[in-house]
């Protein structure tokens, strides 16, 4: 779905119009993801601060990739119980008397994804990095989830 | 709105590279402003900071590690970021400077010498 800007030529400049790009963004965005996705990030559009969550998988691996930036390591929190991986964290707005904000469009405050995972992982050698503002947690999948050759004697 | 305009008949040649906003966040800070933009998995490579006719344009190219495996879930957009912000005169060009740490590009724009508030003394 895409919305069409009209372009009147002389109008006044109107800079609440980068909030209708996030909105077309996010609108685009819900469009493109399948509607059997049972991820249900639906529930999460438009209300408060819910990071982008990918999940890879791979023949021995699950790769869950956040895009949180501006955060610090510390104040990330990853755990895995029955099968759901949680991450949430918060982000600290570290205020200063001498600031006073003009136009705040970032989310602050706490944040929390859960993910309910396609296959059992070994929850011991769960490894997580976080660079450039994106956290990649690798989850290496339990023994008996792996595909294995079976062969027929 | 003139910038809005711009990007949309740019953006409708279909050989434009497609952006999407970041959001962002100004705070006014003594004598100056800082500005916030969150561009996750853009590195210091990446930016491309440039200032025209009073229009500060900061383009962030993501370069994201290579994930082994099949992506079975996406809600992240593969676009790459771009916002333009229209700035005050009073701000000095040539004393911008930027940084990026995780993600976060911060710029500080400090406010040129002669606009500071000063007093005028009566003979």
């Amino acid at each position: 779905m895409k919305l069409i800007r009209y372009q009147a030529p002389e109008s006044a400049p109107w800079s609440a119009l980068d909030r209708w790009s996030n909105l077309r963004d996010e609108l685009n965005s819900f469009f493109d993801m399948p509607f059997w996705s049972g991820f249900g990030r639906t529930g999460q559009l438009f209300t408060g601060w819910s990071p982008a969550l990918d999940l890879y998988e791979s023949g021995d691996h699950l790769v869950a990739v956040v895009e949180l930036p501006g955060m610090r390591k510390e104040d990330i929190d990853i755990s895995l119980h029955d099968g759901t991986l949680t991450i949430s964290g918060e982000r600290k707005r570290e205020s200063n008397n001498a600031e006073t904000a003009q136009r705040t469009e970032r989310y602050v405050g706490t944040f929390r994804r859960s993910i309910a995972l396609p296959t059992r992982v070994d929850a011991s050698k769960v490894g997580a990095t976080y660079q450039n503002g994106i956290l990649k947690v690798t989850l290496p999948k339990a023994e008996e989830a792996k595909p294995k050759q079976i062969q027929v004697s | 709105m003139n910038t809005l305009t711009r990007e949309t008949r740019e953006s409708d040649r279909s050989q434009a590279e497609q952006f999407i906003t970041p959001p962002a966040s100004v705070t006014e800070i003594g004598d100056g402003y800082m500005l916030e933009i969150e561009m996750p998995g853009v590195e210091k490579d990446g930016l491309d900071i440039s200032f025209e006719n009073n229009e500060l344009t900061i383009i962030g190219r993501r370069s994201l590690p290579a994930v082994e495996g099949t992506l079975i879930h996406r809600e992240s957009r593969p676009e790459n970021f771009r916002r333009v912000f229209e700035l005050d005169p009073s701000i000095d060009a040539d004393k911008i400077s930027a940084k990026i740490d995780q993600g976060l590009v911060t710029l500080t724009l400090p406010k040129a010498e002669h606009v500071k508030p000063s007093k005028i003394t009566v003979s």
